[in-house]
């Protein structure tokens, strides 16, 4: 009997090493351990036995079906992982492929450089104010201390309309336009287009400036050269950044200053973009003239006020390293995908 | 303004270097434009006196001279200069010298003769763009002195540009008074004897507008010498200022411009009949200027004129019959003050501006002419002799500008500039600019001298003050911010987002001219005509654009002239509708795609972009805006079968569709071009979210396919589902297949879409749901005729 078991144990195990499918493994299973198996056989036989030799024979049968299955279950777990190995060999891709892509757009340069600047200054309080840009005369000149004839008038290259209006000049007039609107205390910036009859390699017929404007009770010089200071330094990220104060003139402030900063080319050195001299004039600003006020019909006595202009173009130019104003306007796709 | 540092330092000589000097001129609001040496860089130039002149033995267009250069000989110098003569003193340069233009100076044969330098004229050291002829050199040059010591020419010339209300600085004298406080250092005056009046001779000056001329002064100077010439360090000072020598009367009159700010004009007296009168221009009337253009007059312009009609534009150019000659003999001598704002873009509106002019119209000193006119007198009688007569002067006092008593409140100062000055200081300060200044208890009162005519309020002295003081000086510090909170509205999508959403499907943002070529504008929209500008910068440039289309698609000609086979654009900006209510100035959101729908790539295949690619994009952007509606409707420039008016409840939010066939091919544009344009005001409004509760329960779809005329909008066929289903209940329809062809008959179309039903409080029974698709179906084909597809 021990013998009859033993050449089927290791006739089973000899045909579960060979099986390589499993299928093969399987039909092993059932020839041995199966209803009709040949080990189930033997059990069959365990009743007509002596209490004693069905006793030993039980036992060693069941060893050897213990043993069996383990293999049995050895393979299997083998031929199934060499079975997942092979199914993921076979869909294994080329990972350096390019992804599937669509288009990625842009922000214009001056757009993303507007809204650096608006979130500047969102932080520190100010609003957006925005204005016409087809402006009339009161507005864009006299409300801000421009009378007709006025010399800073020929500064400003005007786009006129027969009956009189003009392309806004700068964004000042939306200055005037807020203080009219509303109640100081004011803290407000005004970014958009503005327009100048000159076009040559530094000059396009239309631009975009940024005004900012604070009307408050106690508003001075000295804030506004803090206020500058931050800003441009935050601009930049340049906690170094070198900048002088110009006296200058506009007529709706007084006093007035015009901003040189360190040329960020050079560091200071000289360069063509700040013609050798090392610094380069990036805005105008001063103390809002007590002529402006009274137009806008705020007590200058109460209050005081600050207002600046800015170059946005220019300061994209500078903060990007753009070397040609006139690239803004052309919309060359390989330009605007620099700024994607 | 421009002028030379060895002038200015005439006047006033801080010690301080020309570096430091032109820092302290930016600084103080003179900004320093450029800085340029006087002469080129050049030795062995000298003065050199003509001792003998031979003709060329070989040569009749050469002079074999020699000369006395200061050396133990005398030089040989062979020379094309024809009328060279003996004792005449001239620039040689020597052996060794190389002139500006790189030519070496070697000794030489000239056609056999040796020659040991050569003649150098203003032009040829670099002086001047040419010369005419040699210049000879005054005969007390001392002969072998350097060219460069003789005439000075190490100096800087400065340029500054001032600011319009700096026309005090339009002077020598001006800049001088700037250094001379900013250093604390005393300006020198121009020391001169007022010429002995030796004639009687007068020609009478009558002003009939007083307000235009409060000051006329008028002088004879009878028997000049016209032919003699300017003296070198005069043409040299003018030279330096950037003015031409052009004979000794102008040189003195442009030359007492330069030195005190006072332009001035001198008339042939033999040309003036009857006397001088200043008035009003008649309209009409006719003056040719000195330049040789012919003027008519309008009424506002003021004019010097005589009994035969005008001579010249008060204070902007003389005429061309009055003006000097060369025979001139006899001068009247013009100085006066006219009024800025008389003169104030006078110039300008006769296509002139000139240095008279420039001055005038930013003020001049309204005290100066008195004190000009010796000085022009004394300058004139030294260099072409003559008899001076009186000095005849019309003055009206009360239209004459008067200085202002300006009060200065030390705590507006402290406060506007944000620092506490010593009391001391500011009153020297203000004494230094020449202000007359008394101590009050607020601060101080002060009255501007009469050439700070643009001193006339407190504000003026602060600015001044803190000028002086320097910019860089005063404190810098941080506006106070009160830490109010104020609402930022939610029901407005930030146009940030906006221009995000394009940017991720894709779009490059552009920026594109407010205005536009007429004919393109006319082209895309011809109902509308466009605000036209009195002075384009050019005719392509000329109108204002009625919408951004014609910006996007010159921004797509211009892109697909450069190989992009891909162009996805917007931008965002006004458009300028006139209208019977007035120009209208609206923003708007407008998008252009053209092309392949993707980049060109292994893993998908490409096509043609089409309507449904950006309304995809506009529906994305139109997310959060209520009831949005598109509408089939004709537009002038839109493809009439692929044009949508885009609608929200009552109000019309804008067109999308394909560029008219016609339309691009009249602009020589290629096909299918998708576009759209939107009102950003009405954009930008968006609906705040409003949860309600979530249902537990399952919910139900249900497929149907209905066959219907195909002229029938889908948008009716789903608004008509929607209005058949309970609100409550329906979750959702969606359409999910179109069919048109072959198994279908002509004109009828197939639509697929599915119907999901929820409700919030028990599962749907199967009653009810086959309720709700029988009233779908029941209304779907009264209203449309639609049929089940079976």
């Amino acid at each position: 009997m021990t013998t009859e078991l033993n050449t089927l144990v290791s006739e089973a195990e000899a045909a579960i090493t060979q099986a390589t499918e499993l299928t093969a493994l399987d039909q092993v299973r059932v020839a041995v351990l199966g209803k009709k198996g040949a080990l189930t056989a033997i059990l069959k036989t365990l009743g007509s036995m002596e209490p004693e030799a069905r006793k030993e024979t039980g036992a060693a049968v069941n060893r050897a079906k213990q043993a069996l299955l383990q293999k049995i279950e050895e393979k299997k777990a083998a031929l199934e992982g060499a079975a997942l190995n092979e199914q993921l060999s076979k869909e294994t891709i080329d990972v350096t492929l390019p992804g599937r892509s669509s288009h990625q757009g842009s922000i214009h340069p001056v757009t993303r450089t507007l809204e650096r600047i608006e979130e500047l200054f969102r932080r520190v309080g100010f609003d957006i104010a925005e204005g016409p840009e087809v402006e009339d005369d009161y507005h864009n000149f006299e409300a801000l201390n421009i009378p007709a004839h006025h010399p800073a008038r020929a500064m400003h290259d005007t786009f006129y309309f027969p009956d009189g209006r003009v392309l806004r000049t700068h964004t000042s007039p939306v200055q005037v336009r807020v203080m009219e609107a509303k109640e100081p205390p004011l803290r407000v910036i005004a970014p958009g287009r503005v327009y100048r009859c000159d076009s040559d390699l530094t000059h396009t017929p239309m631009f975009h400036q940024v005004e900012g404007l604070i009307v408050d009770e106690s508003v001075s010089f000295a804030d506004l050269k803090g206020l500058i200071h931050d800003f441009l330094r935050s601009f930049f990220e340049q906690d170094d950044l070198q900048l002088r104060f110009r006296p200058s003139y506009f007529p709706f402030t007084e006093p007035s200053a015009e901003v040189d900063i360190e040329c960020v080319m050079c560091g200071g050195e000289g360069c063509r973009v700040c013609s050798h001299t090392g610094w380069l004039e990036v805005l105008g600003c001063g103390m809002v003239h007590p002529e402006v006020f009274r137009h806008a019909e705020v007590d200058t006595e109460k209050y005081t006020g600050l207002a600046f202009g800015l170059g946005v173009e220019r300061l994209a130019m500078l903060r990007y390293g753009i070397n040609d104003l006139r690239l803004f306007f052309e919309n060359d796709l390989r330009f605007l995908k620099s700024f994607a | 303004m421009k002028f030379s540092e060895s002038w200015l330092r005439k006047w006033v000589n801080p010690e301080v270097t020309t570096e430091k000097l032109l820092e302290q001129l930016t600084m103080a609001g003179l900004e320093v434009d450029s800085i340029e040496p006087a002469a080129p860089p050049f030795e062995k130039v000298v003065v050199a006196e003509v001792i003998s002149v031979e003709p060329h033995p070989d040569a009749d267009r050469l002079r074999v001279t020699q000369v006395d250069a200061g050396e133990e000989s005398a030089l040989t110098i062979v020379t094309n200069v024809a009328d060279i003569a003996v004792g005449e003193k001239v620039a040689v340069a020597k052996v060794g010298c190389v002139l500006p233009d790189g030519m070496k100076i070697k000794k030489a044969k000239l056609r056999g003769v040796p020659s040991f330098g050569m003649f150098c004229s203003m032009g040829t050291l670099g002086l001047l763009e040419e010369s005419e002829a040699l210049e000879r050199l005054p005969v007390d040059a001392p002969v072998g002195s350097s060219i460069r010591e003789y005439m000075g020419l190490d100096d800087q010339i400065i340029e500054v540009d001032l600011t319009p209300n700096r026309g005090d600085c339009l002077s020598l004298s001006g800049v001088a008074r700037e250094v001379g406080v900013i250093n604390n250092t005393a300006v020198k005056t121009v020391e001169f004897k007022p010429v002995a009046v030796t004639s009687e001779r007068i020609f009478s000056v009558k002003v009939e507008a007083p307000a235009g001329c409060p000051r006329y002064l008028g002088r004879v100077i009878e028997g000049i010498n016209s032919s003699a010439a300017t003296p070198l360090w005069m043409q040299e000072r003018l030279r330096r200022a950037g003015l031409r020598s052009l004979g000794p009367l102008v040189d003195v009159t442009n030359y007492v411009m330069l030195e005190l700010g006072q332009p001035m004009h001198a008339f042939d007296l033999a040309q003036l009949s009857g006397s001088i009168t200043v008035r009003s221009a008649k309209e009409g009337e006719q003056l040719t200027l000195l330049d040789g253009k012919a003027l008519e007059l309008t009424e506002e312009t003021l004019l010097i004129a005589d009994e035969k009609g005008p001579l010249a534009l008060a204070g902007i150019m003389g005429g061309e019959s009055s003006g000097i000659a060369e025979d001139t003999t006899d001068l009247f001598l013009e100085c006066a003050f006219f009024a800025p704002l008389t003169i104030a873009g006078k110039a300008r509106s006769y296509g002139l501006h000139t240095d008279a002019s420039h001055r005038y119209e930013r003020g001049v000193d309204p005290q100066l002419q008195q004190q000009a006119m010796e000085r022009a007198t004394q300058l004139l009688i030294d260099i072409v002799g003559g008899e001076a007569g009186p000095v005849q002067e019309v003055c009206d006092d009360t239209t004459l500008p008067l200085q202002e008593t300006i009060t200065l409140r030390a705590e507006r100062l402290q406060r506007m500039l944000g620092l506490s000055l010593e009391v001391d200081w500011v009153t020297q300060t203000l004494q230094g600019l020449g202000l007359k200044v008394e101590a009050i208890t607020e601060g101080w009162r002060a009255t501007a001298p009469s050439w700070r005519f643009d001193l006339a309020i407190e504000a003026d002295l602060i600015e001044e003050i803190g000028r002086i003081y320097g910019y860089d000086q005063l404190p810098s510090t941080h506006p106070e911010l009160s830490a109010e909170i104020r609402s930022n509205p939610e029901a407005i999508t930030p146009l940030s987002l906006i221009r995000q959403t394009l940017v991720d499907q894709g779009y490059h943002e552009v920026i594109t001219y407010s205005f536009v070529d007429p004919k393109l504008q006319q082209v895309m929209d011809p109902e509308h005509e466009a605000l036209a500008l009195a002075n384009p910068i050019s005719s392509d440039l000329s109108v204002m654009r009625t919408s951004l289309w014609p910006g996007l698609l010159q921004s797509l000609e211009f892109n697909s002239k450069r190989q992009q086979s891909q162009v996805r654009l917007f931008e965002t900006g006004l458009r300028f509708i006139p209208g019977t209510e007035g120009l209208q100035q609206q923003r708007v959101i407008s998008g252009l795609i053209y092309g392949d729908i993707q980049p060109e790539q292994w893993g998908a295949s490409s096509r043609t972009v089409d309507f449904f690619d950006m309304k995809g994009d506009v529906e994305q952007l139109l997310q959060q805006c209520s009831e949005v509606e598109f509408i089939a409707a004709e537009h002038p420039v839109l493809h009439p079968g692929k044009s949508a008016q885009i609608r929200t409840g009552e109000e019309l939010l804008g067109w999308m569709g394909a560029l008219h066939p016609a339309v691009a091919a009249k602009l020589s544009l290629p096909k299918n071009i998708i576009l759209f344009e939107l009102d950003l005001a009405l954009q930008q409004q968006r609906t705040i979210p409003q949860f309600s509760a979530l249902s537990k329960f399952p919910m139900i779809r249900r497929d149907l396919a209905i066959l219907l005329s195909d002229q029938i909008p889908a948008q009716s066929v789903l608004n008509t589902v929607k209005q058949s289903v309970d609100e409550q209940l329906l979750r959702d329809v969606r359409l999910f297949d179109l069919y048109q062809g072959e198994h279908l008959k002509a004109g009828e179309k197939s639509l697929a879409f599915g119907i999901f039903l929820q409700h919030d409080a028990r599962t749907l029974t199967d009653e009810e749901i086959e309720a709700v698709v029988q009233s779908v179906i029941e209304q779907l084909d009264m209203q449309h005729g639609a049929k089940l597809r079976v």
